[in-house]
């Protein structure tokens, strides 16, 4: 009995140990640090080249997109990292505003090959994985967005007395 | 006042369920059966209240009574009538509302169908159902009142409450916001509430199998009654999944059907402890073995449900920055740890009772593959939970958030996958107790051979990349393996006289439960090739066309004939290419990618132009054009390799839980004699 109990104990150990080199290693390779936009910019010359996910407010009127090479640029804004900042602001949503209404706030252009998405507009949040060069552009190979506004927004536009 | 009457079935609701927990259990600790037939009174009733509630909702969306904040959120003037009734679940309140009713009805049945049987357990059950219910009642009724109206003071300040405050007057918006275009597709009639039911279902064998801890039941009298609830949950969620990527493939215009999100792992963690569950509890059945495992999936299978439900119930908001956003995050947090916790309390409570009645030896047996099985599931579960929790954990350890990506939980879960694979082949041909290398073989070696001509003419063919041969090697290999045993077991029979169909169609019919999770086993491997094909072999290009020019990928030829603008009066500008798709110079079919344009958002919606082939889709997006002139237009061209396979292999999946769950009945029919043995079998096992 004992002896294949520890057979099983020993095959059970060998299978953890792969998992954990599987997580360890697939951290590694996935892992990226998430950066605020002033956060990003306060690295300097340490942060070109390393890979980074940064978050931030996009301005609309920043919006190119070159549709014959299929290149996209935008200036996000910073916006605060913390969840609790972000609630003293009163929520997603008005923390997104404000940010794009803030000019003093750090901004940091973003560059983006491929197919502009539906929700990139004015005040949505996008976050952008990719990388920071010398001059200070950030190009990213993955672009997601979320707009709150859109989905949960305390009052219609519209309204009739 | 329609919606007065669905917040007073609400309110009535959740005192009903309150009272239903506190009747249910003096009734077990007083031994007094009027107080418990009070509670399943009780029990009985809130299904029409929340009927009441649900069915106001849905009025109120569908005459779109916008004064009520939910219907202003979710609904607009433009909105088709069907969407505006299935924006019951197009925010979180009325999603919560949708839960609960589902929740009122399966616990219901439960009484309906149960009630003479097993009276012991049903209290708990009671109990266990209805403080879920309560729960989300709590939710509903103090946190996220769909029926909460506006009002506007003299200030002209707005503000919500359920009754007109005094010298406010109503708040009448002319239009509403409008569910969000990409929730605007026929798929947002059946995804979330299939999904919804999965996890609902979920619940039932939950509720008894902490019952059975309750009661101190060691038998696997709980699972019995549940298998059907649990397979039946089970499918539904599988359904879920499957048509959430679909809808994904179809809306999200990015070429993919599954990317990693938060909310797409929040769905598909229960599913996993929940495939765990369903291939354990036979080992229970079978063998008396595994009896803690069992419990501990199960209540990690419900928590995963509750965790899933506050995930994804906003549908989109997909970060774990929302966690606080909203005031019933802290309280999904509480409640999920008030029944983990005391349910794991009950479980330590019982761990004596619930000793295994034998003990593994072999390390080939069914039982010790099954647990291999259950290791992995659990292993690409932590895998999952990791991702999600890592920005958090790693936050607050370091200071500094770390997220991991898509490429994390791919190259992770990747070999267990595979692995998963290979055991799905094996295991159903090893033998209880004790197997050995040998007897293993003798099952396998002509698959074996079968599987490595595959692997030949693949190397034949051209392809050179590893993962991919062994991938599909692995496919063939654990496909043929599955056919053969159902050939096997049909020739067996017809080699008694019955003509071939017959003989597999009754070897069917007879063992439901095994040949149906062979025909799932053969749906994983359509999906297996599927997601092989598009993981590894997806091209893609892009440019800018003028009529009559031609875009390159693969073999196929795309062409930009023209492109035309037009408003639609559902609010939409839309602007539609016509493209030919031509294969090798030879024309195949014509396809229609455009935006729609939602004036009312602002938002624009991107939908493909689809050519499906068991080969390859060619999957065309129009992302840019000159406005006025059409006289160029730029596209996105993706060819997505064997994706039907993911599909088609989805639908065999679900005809194979179809075929397990199937009531069996009708197969006592066709075997008279086996009946009467039958039911004497059952009659012992009651005593």
């Amino acid at each position: 009995m004992s002896r294949s109990r520890n057979k099983f104990l020993f095959g059970g150990l060998i299978i953890l140990a792969a998992v954990v080199y599987l997580i360890v290693s697939s951290t590694a390779a996935g892992a990226q640090f998430f950066f605020t936009v002033d956060e990003l910019l306060a690295d300097g010359p340490g942060a070109v080249g390393k890979p980074a996910r940064v978050a931030g407010a996009v301005l609309g009127d920043t919006i190119v997109y070159d549709t014959e090479t299929l290149t996209l640029s935008f200036t996000i804004v910073h916006t605060p990292g913390d969840t609790r900042l972000i609630n003293d602001e009163g929520g997603l949503a008005a923390a997104l505003d404000a940010a794009v209404a803030d000019p003093t706030r750090n901004r940091l252009q973003v560059v983006y090959v491929g197919v502009k998405p539906d929700l990139l507009q004015h005040a949505a949040e996008a976050i952008v994985s990719g990388q920071i060069d010398e001059s200070g552009v950030f190009h990213a190979n993955e672009l997601l967005l979320r707009c709150p506004t859109r989905y949960e927004e305390a009052l219609p536009a519209q309204a009739q007395g | 006042m329609i919606a007065d009457l669905g917040f007073f079935a609400l309110f009535i609701a959740l005192l009903l369920a309150l009272y239903a927990c506190c009747s249910a259990v003096v009734g077990q600790v007083r031994g007094e059966p009027r107080w418990t037939a009070s509670a399943r009174a009780a029990t009985l009733l809130c299904f029409p209240l929340l009927t009441i509630s649900a069915l106001s909702i849905i009025y109120s969306l569908a005459t779109l009574d916008f004064q009520l904040q939910y219907v202003a959120q979710v609904t607009s003037r433009s909105m088709p009538m069907y969407l505006r009734v299935t924006a019951l679940w197009g925010g979180q309140s009325g999603s919560l509302v949708f839960w609960a009713w589902l929740m009122a009805a399966f616990t219901s049945g439960v009484m309906l169908r149960n009630w003479r049987r097993d009276r012991d357990l049903l209290p708990w059950v009671i109990l266990v159902c209805m403080f879920t219910l309560a729960f989300f009642l709590v939710l509903i009724v103090f946190f996220e009142n769909p029926f909460l109206r506006m009002w506007q003071g003299v200030t002209g300040a707005v503000w919500t409450a359920m009754w007109q405050p005094a010298g406010a007057q109503a708040y009448l918006p002319m239009d509403g916001n409008g569910l969000n275009p990409l929730l605007r597709h026929p798929g947002m009639i059946i995804h979330p509430p299939v999904l919804y039911l999965g996890f609902v279902s979920f619940v039932v064998p939950f509720a008894f199998a902490i019952a059975a801890l309750i009661t101190g039941r060691s038998d696997d009298r709980w699972i019995r009654l549940t298998r059907r609830w649990s397979l039946v949950a089970w499918l539904f969620l599988s359904l879920g999944l499957i048509l959430g990527s679909r809808w994904a493939y179809d809306v999200l215009g990015w070429g993919g059907y599954w990317g990693w999100d938060p909310v797409e792992i929040a769905a598909f963690m229960p599913w996993l402890t929940g495939t765990a569950f369903l291939h354990s509890v036979m080992i229970q059945e079978k063998r008396g073995l595994f009896k803690h495992w069992n419990m501990l999936l199960i209540i990690l299978t419900y928590d995963l449900v509750i965790f899933g439900t506050f995930l994804t119930r906003s549908g989109v908001l997909s970060s774990v920055h929302s966690f606080a956003q909203s005031a019933i995050g802290p309280m999904f947090f509480a409640f999920i740890a008030i029944t983990l916790g005391a349910s794991l309390a009950l479980l330590s409570w019982r761990w004596n009772t619930l000793k295994s009645e034998v003990e593994i030896t072999s390390l080939l047996s069914r039982e010790a593959l099954f647990l291999l099985n259950n290791f992995l599931f659990i292993s690409i579960l932590v895998i999952c939970f990791l991702g999600v929790i890592f920005p958090l954990a790693s936050e607050l350890l370091t200071g500094q958030q770390i997220t991991v990506g898509p490429v994390y939980y791919e190259s992770a879960t990747g070999p267990l996958w595979a692995a998963l694979l290979l055991i799905m082949g094996v295991a159903p041909l090893s033998a209880w107790r004790a197997s050995t290398a040998r007897t293993l073989g003798r099952a396998i070696w002509k698959p074996f051979i079968a599987s490595l001509l595959v692997l030949v003419a693949l190397l034949i063919g051209g392809m050179r990349n590893p993962g991919a041969l062994l991938g599909f090697w692995l496919c063939a290999f654990v496909g043929f393996v599955t056919l053969y045993e159902f050939w096997r077991g049909a020739a067996a029979r017809s080699a008694r006289g019955e003509n071939f169909a017959l003989a597999l169609w009754r070897l069917v019919a007879r063992n439901r439960r095994r040949y149906g999770g062979y025909i799932i086993h053969l749906g994983v491997v359509l999906l297996a090739i599927g997601i092989i094909g598009i993981e590894l072999f997806q091209q893609e290009t892009q440019g800018s066309l003028a009529p009559g020019e031609r875009l390159q990928l693969g073999g196929y030829q795309i062409e930009f004939v023209s492109l035309i603008e037009f408003q639609t009066d559902d609010g939409r500008l839309v602007d539609r290419a016509v493209v030919d798709v031509y294969r090798d110079g030879r024309y195949v079919t014509q396809l229609y990618p455009r935006q729609d344009f939602y004036f009312e958002s602002g938002q624009p919606m991107t939908i493909s132009g689809l050519h499906n082939t068991w080969e390859a889709d060619v999957y065309v997006l129009l992302v840019g054009w000159e406005p006025l002139s059409g006289q160029k237009a730029t596209f996105k061209v993706y060819l997505n390799p064997l994706v039907n396979w993911v599909w088609t292999g989805g639908f065999v999946f679900i005809l194979g839980t179809l075929v397990a769950s199937w009531p069996e009945r009708e197969t006592i029919e066709l075997a008279a004699p086996s009946r009467l043995r039958g039911r004497r079998a059952a009659a012992g096992a009651r005593r």
